[in-house]
């Protein structure tokens, strides 16, 4: 399978941004336009007269990519173009649970025939490991430190795919680049669907969360095992498959171990009780999604 | 000598401005249409819809989308696919597409979009001035003003042209009074669709996104670059300095119908006193004119159609044997007590051999009417300020001492 992201991009070693372009790209395949917003994947990837991207790709602002989306595939209707070309909208956690929450709603209300896909880091990464609607419970962030009074951040994600399910998308799935089988099957799924669909793809980020370099995919895979990050899809508003985990589940301790963003639950005076309510964020979804 | 309007009176109907705005817009054949309703601007996108649910607008999208922002931001998106793109609005919808306004034009899209000016708020206000698309002056959108229903209609197919010229690609943004020109009924000839077709070519995009051939848009540049693709916007603007004149003859040539190309002159040959104004003020001002003119004021008027690019040479020369110039502004830029294209005009003077007393009047904000009486006190003024010099550079006027 032909990667449409070409070397020589200035991600990070370890990238999870570049993962998740390239096996989002291999789900796409080579006919299809690209709508990035702001974020580390448009800066790495574009800087003039440079470009990684082999498919046309465009970048308008931060906020607005599903808005311009629907603008590419309202034209490649007019023009008589979209019969086999896909719109493939590609953007981090900001760009989509906050800034780009709007345009997304918009898009997804008005039934565009595109797919968006959220490389989700759990924070804004590109300016400085910022806290986003995605960062998770007690994560540690730059602003959502950990202190003497603080845990780090004290909201739970807020739950996009089902945000999305929530807008009749035909089409709704959970992935992570830990399994990129998964992913680009998931992607090829959700462009082949006439109409809107969300992937929303867990992407670890060797910088903000502070892991080292090689060990992204062994993050992500983590994140799946414990229960924190359920893999699923969904048609029409309802949950029709999942990633079931067996027997190895792994306990939440083993992935806050992995990263400096929680290293503090492990010092702090009532770090355990933190730890446990963590814990109690990936058993309800054992729970829920039967994992 | 400007090319006399031959106004084809046979052919005229009596339409809503903003019909004739959206009749412009259907005969340019848009590939797509984007827009979200606000006062004054909704009878023209109403009017496109009530077009694309009788099936009379072909091969087009029309985007109902969720806000002015993603309206503009779908025609990045549209425009970039190689479609020809519309959209309409006003006041705090175009300040909403503040951002999105510098991204197409650094892209160099050619989108049009008519704004049916209107104040901002606060205070809230659904009425004219020209203050949502003055705070837009520096986007780097081509701004033409219209005088009347007849010349936004018009003007529509204009800036089309205009923007989508090879050496341009600018988008543009045509200027019409809110509720003055896009509430009235009046007398216009429409664009024929024939007439269109030959004035108007087939837009043919260099460089789409196209999956046969990728490019990239809106790559970043780092400080090696971006210096330049200012300056390359800036020498699109100077080139349409030229275009905008060109075209209105082109359009002339097609329908016989001339407005003025940057500028427009009335009655300014011997005239001692110029005011400058945009909009559909002109009008009212030609009217004032007439009348002292019977009464040997030598007075003119110059109507400003190109507000961006700034015509400072066409400025230049029609002013240059006043003995005043008055500046009628419907904006303000607060913290000087100037409006625009007050400031703009004396600038353009500055470093020239053109040394004539240039005054300022802010007037008419969020709907205020203009009157007959007040523009002649202020020809008035200009009579003084011709004996004794500038007193008072820049005022506003009908501001009642009452209420303050």
């Amino acid at each position: 399978m032909k990667s449409l992201l070409a070397p020589g991009h200035r991600g990070c070693a370890g990238c999870c941004d570049a993962m998740a372009a390239k096996f989002a790209l291999m789900g796409a395949g080579e006919d299809c336009i690209v709508i990035n917003p702001t974020g580390c994947l448009e800066v790495m990837t574009t800087p003039f007269p440079e470009t990684a991207w082999e498919v046309p790709w465009v970048h308008s602002l931060f906020e607005n990519a599903a808005a311009v989306g629907s603008g590419v595939e309202a034209a490649l209707k007019a023009l008589g173009k979209k019969e086999k070309t896909k719109v493939l909208v590609m953007g981090g956690d900001g760009a989509t649970l906050d800034i780009g929450m709007r345009s997304i709603s918009g898009a997804f209300e008005r039934g565009h025939d595109l797919t968006y896909v959220c490389i989700d880091n759990e924070a804004y990464m590109n300016t400085g490991v910022q806290r986003s609607g995605a960062t998770p419970y007690n994560a540690s962030t730059t602003t959502s430190p950990a202190g003497k009074v603080s845990f780090g951040n004290n909201r739970p994600k807020k739950n996009m795919p089902a945000i999305m399910a929530a807008h009749g998308a035909p089409y709704v799935a959970t992935t992570s680049i830990g399994f990129p089988k998964d992913m680009i099957k998931k992607v090829a799924t959700a462009t082949e669907i006439e109409g809107p669909t969300y992937i929303h793809a867990h992407a670890p980020c060797t910088t903000g969360w502070g892991f080292d370099t090689s060990k992204t995919v062994e993050v992500a895979k983590m994140a799946v095992q414990t229960g924190l990050w359920p893999l699923y899809e969904m048609e029409d508003g309802e949950v029709t498959k999942v990633r079931k985990l067996g027997k190895n589940i792994k306990p939440v301790e083993d992935y806050l171990k992995m990263q400096r963003r929680f290293s503090h639950l492990f010092k702090m005076e009532g770090g355990a009780e933190e730890i446990a309510k963590i814990q109690a964020i990936a058993d309800k979804n054992i729970e829920v999604y039967g994992l | 000598m400007a090319p006399e309007n031959k106004l084809d009176k046979s052919k005229m109907v009596v339409v809503e401005g903003s019909y004739a705005v959206a009749h412009a817009v259907k005969v340019c054949r848009p590939n797509v249409i984007s827009a979200y309703p606000i006062t004054p601007q909704t009878h023209i996108v109403e009017d496109l819809s009530q077009f694309m649910a009788d099936g009379e607008i072909p091969n087009c999208e029309y985007i109902n989308v969720e806000s002015e922002f993603s309206a503009l931001s779908a025609l990045v998106g549209s425009s970039a696919a190689g479609a020809r793109c519309y959209s309409a609005t006003t006041s705090q919808g175009l300040e909403l597409m503040h951002e999105v306004l510098f991204n197409v034009a650094g892209m160099r899209l050619p989108v049009m979009m008519t704004i049916a000016n209107r104040a901002v708020s606060a205070p809230i206000s659904i009425w004219n001035d020209h203050q949502d698309a003055i705070s837009q002056r520096d986007t780097g959108w081509i701004q033409l003003y219209a005088e009347n229903t007849q010349e936004i209609s018009d003007m529509t197919a204009q800036a089309y042209k205009i923007s989508e010229d090879k050496d341009i690609l600018l988008p543009s943004m045509t200027c019409m009074d809110g509720f003055i020109l896009s509430h009235v009924y009046e007398p216009v000839v429409l664009l024929e669709q024939d007439l269109t077709d030959e004035f108007l070519p087939t837009y043919e995009p260099d460089h789409v996104l196209d999956p046969k051939n990728p490019v990239s848009f809106g790559a970043f540049a780092d400080p090696n670059y971006y210096t330049e693709f200012r300056y390359l916007q800036e020498q699109a603007m100077q080139k349409a300095l030229k275009k905008i004149e060109d075209v209105a003859n082109e359009f002339y040539d097609v329908y016989g119908r001339y407005y003025g190309g940057l500028i427009d002159e009335y009655r300014t040959d011997d005239a001692d006193i110029i005011i400058m104004a945009m909009g559909s003020i002109v009008g009212t001002i030609k009217d004032v004119i007439d009348k002292l003119r019977d009464r040997n004021v030598k007075v003119g008027v110059l109507k400003v159609r190109s507000f961006r690019p700034f015509p400072v040479e066409a400025i230049k020369n029609a002013v240059k044997d006043a003995k005043v110039v008055v500046v009628l502004d419907k904006n303000i830029s607060l913290g000087l007590n100037e409006g625009a294209l007050f400031t703009e005009t004396k600038s353009s003077l500055y470093n020239t051999d053109v040394r004539i007393p240039v005054v300022g009047y802010m007037i008419g904000h969020g709907g205020r009417d203009i009157k007959v009486d007040t523009i002649e006190k202020i020809i008035d003024e200009a009579t003084e300020v011709m004996k004794t010099g500038i007193k008072i550079e820049s005022q506003f006027t009908d501001v009642k001492e009452e209420l303050l």
